[in-house]
């Protein structure tokens, strides 16, 4: 006998993540999936988004390693509350590790979550979190081919930082090409050039994110 | 990469299925992958064959269909399969495009007695 099923095998994560979702939204709170590969700045980038944002907003990180707890400690230093999720191996975060992490967190109190996920291009693409944006943070040194190597990842990005650009003088990173291919990859896509290092271009990505967080206090 | 978990999911969405049409044993999985996915084939098929252990749905033969990146361009409307991953239309050249398949992860079908 055949049955006919015609359901997405990611279904029992799909519903996880709306259920996450859900929760964010009754809370009338914003949730980020920040993904990059390993060393792109990830935490950087949460550690300039805590400094500048911090006063207005209220904060929550939670951070997915295979394992340490490295940077929860970093984003600790700052006071802000934050749970550290060791994969014990698995290449990305999922829905449930979310629900599950938010449990320690004082959600009902925040106006930002910041979730960090396992530095990766290729599996977090596929798994929900419940996030309101995807966040891919990319940077000068890995090279503007990124985007053609990793297309899901992009594709599925709602705003491209690239960080690390004060580093552009001293590496062959074509800004022409890597744009291209974020535009053609996603088309609605925002790009933000930055350097966490210096400062540069970071205030342009503070202000959509504080703009986000207002946007759905005000829904 | 993420092929276990995948697998895991799809085993357990086989499965569920499968009981509620008090099936004894599943004989076939047809699967739809998106060529955006990433996801290889013979791992699944690796890693089905080891997690399957046990299962009504163990010696179940995986069948792929495979579906390729496609893309409509915002501009001239052009509907085009996404060649050696070059993202702009063939037509009018824009980047306006949209991906309109290549993203499925599908349990289309089971065979089961």
């Amino acid at each position: 006998m055949e049955i006919k099923v015609l359901k997405n095998i990611l279904n029992a994560n799909d519903q996880r993540a709306q259920e996450n979702r859900g929760l964010f939204e009754r809370n009338r709170m914003v949730a980020l999936n920040v993904t990059a590969s390993p060393g792109a700045g990830k935490t950087s980038l949460i550690m300039a988004t805590i400094k500048a944002l911090r006063d207005e907003f209220r904060i929550g990180v939670i951070e997915g390693d295979v394992s340490s707890a490295i940077d929860a400690e970093t984003i600790g230093t700052v006071g802000i509350p934050v749970v550290q999720i060791n994969t014990n191996g698995a290449c990305h975060l999922d829905a449930t590790m979310i629900s599950n992490a938010v449990q320690s967190l004082p959600i009902d109190e925040l106006d930002l979550l910041i979730v960090e996920n396992v530095g990766n291009l290729i599996c977090p693409a596929s798994f929900a979190l419940g996030e309101h944006k995807n966040i891919l943070v990319a940077s000068v040194p890995e090279g503007h081919d990124k985007p053609y190597k990793y297309p899901l990842m992009f594709s599925k990005s709602d705003a491209v930082v690239l960080n690390k650009i004060d580093l552009a003088p001293y590496v062959d990173f074509d800004r022409d090409q890597f744009i291209e291919a974020v535009n053609g990859l996603h088309a609605d896509a925002r790009i933000f050039e930055l350097s966490c290092k210096t400062g540069e271009g970071l205030s342009e990505w503070n202000s959509w994110i504080a703009s986000e967080i207002r946007k759905e206090r005000t829904a | 990469m993420h092929e276990l978990a995948i697998t895991e999911d799809m085993l357990s969405l086989v499965l569920s299925e499968a009981r509620k049409h008090d099936a004894q044993k599943v004989n076939r999985v047809q699967l739809r992958i998106g060529e955006m996915t990433g996801i290889v084939g013979d791992s699944v098929r690796f890693y089905f064959e080891q997690i399957s252990k046990d299962t009504i749905a163990e010696g179940a033969i995986l069948s792929f269909d495979f579906v390729p990146a496609a893309a409509r361009c915002r501009d001239c409307g052009h509907q085009f399969d996404i060649a050696d991953f070059v993202w702009s239309c063939p037509k009018c050249h824009s980047l306006n495009i949209d991906i309109v398949a290549g993203n499925e992860l599908y349990l289309e079908s089971l065979e089961v007695t």
